[in-house]
């Protein structure tokens, strides 16, 4: 799940200025789950931004934005409340303020932050486990991978910095390498062990990346 | 021709020592350093150590040679991606610099450019087989390099007191496997477990040298334990330090200790005496014993 937090509200003033009227849209995915862009926080962020004197026009949660299609399909639904707006305040992750800023001519405002992609501890718990490197070599490393969970992104683990299994950047965050090393041995696996490694190729992930898989899922 | 590599094919015992490049323009304070410096076979030269931004390190080591010192040049994965570091070792290559000490680097957290990109495109073994490439005249990209390969003796880290030892010396393993030289370590403090790692470490071939740091209070150790990573110094030797009437006199005398152990065990020390480098020929025993 793409992990997001809602801007500090200063750096939402400087954005407002000059700005009376918005439109504000939700993603009924990922934002609300994290409670940065849901139904609730729409309806908070409507309520303060009335208490600063501004107008809200009309808001819409989408399910969800970063559907190009889906996105252009339900700003053409509310389509005379956009036209009164000034701007489209957008509480969705990146990819949802893309597709609305190319699927309407009104200025766009992100509201959020987007961060990771994130696992779920628990409600309001979100932790990185994965980065989306596009190389993935989990079934090598017991599933922990060691591109995200080892800050320097060893692929030959661990460095002269772990300490009693713990990263040098933080002794409270496990060493990626004692993770990993920890659970192959508890399977009896060597595993990544056995070999070196290579460099990454960083063709593989570039950037914008694309995929095309064509419209069935045979 | 490395005279660090001669010493160690030939047996004898090699000391080493370091400095760091300056935040600025201007070497005359590190060769006022490096003259003071006694019975010294290389002089590493660290790469923005810490993680806080200094001269580049190639340009301090080419001063040193043309000055007829011996650097180890310390290149670490932190701030290059492959096409620099390439670019780096010829570069350093060209001025004659031979020993290196490939490092992945200490993570910018610690530093004082916290907020730079890390690049980590390589790691210290990816940087080892990149060295072995280069010295038989092919780049990464495994085209040829224009005229004679370079030379060079490279160099790794080591960790002796890193728990869990297999997890440590699996890594360790993979150094010698892609083509190190000789190690140089972390500071020792906890002697058993130096004899532990060199009785592992001794059947694989390579030459280690241990290395050794000057105490000077027990400020300096709680300082160190809290920022520097990879250096312990356990509470046994914190206390000597707390107790003793003249804390540098005692952490000359936790050297020299330290050094008298390290002679039997490894192929040199590799000593670290930040500021106190007349205190050298001391902690080496100069003057007692014929090394």
């Amino acid at each position: 799940m793409i992990i997001s937090k809602q801007k500090p509200r200063e750096e939402l003033l400087e954005q407002l200025e000059g700005v009376d009227r918005l439109f504000l849209i939700g993603c009924s995915a990922c934002a609300t789950e994290c409670k940065s862009g849901g139904e609730e926080e729409v309806f908070q962020m409507e309520e303060w931004l009335t208490s600063l004197g501004k107008e809200v026009t009309g808001s819409i949660v989408i399910d969800s934005p970063c559907n190009i299609n889906r996105a252009a399909r339900d700003l053409r639904s509310q389509r005379q409340q956009v036209d009164e707006a000034d701007a489209i305040m957008v509480l969705a992750c990146g990819a949802g303020v893309h597709s609305i800023a190319i699927k309407s001519s009104k200025r766009v405002i992100g509201a959020l932050d987007s961060l990771f992609l994130g696992n779920i501890r628990r409600i309001g718990k979100f932790e990185e486990k994965c980065s989306l490197c596009g190389t993935c070599i989990l079934n090598e490393t017991g599933g922990i991978c060691p591109a995200t969970l080892c800050p320097k992104g060893l692929l030959n683990g661990p460095c002269g910095g772990m300490e009693e299994g713990k990263c040098e950047t933080d002794r409270d965050l496990d060493c990626a390498w004692h993770l990993i090393y920890e659970a192959l041995k508890q399977q009896g696996r060597k595993n990544v062990f056995t070999r070196i490694v290579p460099p990454k190729d960083w063709q593989k992930k570039k950037h914008p990346d694309r995929l095309e898989t064509g419209r069935s899922s045979k | 021709m490395s005279r660090l590599r001669d010493q160690l094919a030939s047996g004898q015992f090699v000391v080493t020592a370091e400095i760091a490049p300056p935040k600025g323009v201007g070497v005359k304070n590190i060769f006022e350093t490096v003259s003071r410096m006694e019975g010294i076979t290389a002089i590493n030269v660290t790469d923005n150590q810490g993680a806080n931004m200094r001269m580049s390190p190639v340009a301090v080591a080419a001063l040193l040679v043309r000055e007829g010192f011996e650097p180890v040049l310390q290149i670490t994965c932190r701030d290059r991606n492959r096409m620099a570091l390439q670019s780096e070792l010829l570069g350093a290559a060209q001025f004659g610099i031979e020993n290196l000490l490939l490092l992945s680097g200490d993570h910018p957290c610690f530093g004082d450019h916290p907020d730079t990109r890390p690049v980590f495109d390589l790691d210290s073994i990816h940087l080892l087989q990149v060295v072995d490439n280069l010295t038989k005249g092919r780049d990464m990209a495994g085209k040829p390099l224009s005229g004679d390969p370079p030379f060079f003796f490279p160099g790794a880290a080591a960790v002796p007191e890193a728990e869990p030892f297999d997890l440590m010396f699996q890594k360790f393993r993979k150094k010698v496997n892609s083509g190190t030289r000789f190690f140089q370590t972390q500071a020792v403090f906890n002697l058993e477990k130096l004899e532990n790692f060199m009785a592992a470490a001794r059947p694989l071939g390579v030459p280690v040298v241990a290395g050794v740091l000057l105490l000077k209070s027990a400020r300096m150790c709680h300082f160190l334990n809290r920022n520097i990573p990879g250096v312990n110094v356990p509470p046994h030797l914190i206390e000597r330090l707390e107790k003793a009437s003249d804390p540098i006199e005692e952490g000359v005398a936790i050297a020299r200790e330290t050094v008298h152990v390290v002679r039997d065990l490894c192929s040199g020390v590799h000593l670290m005496t930040l500021g106190q480098e007349k205190r050298i020929p001391d902690i080496l025993e100069k003057n007692r014993i014929e090394c």
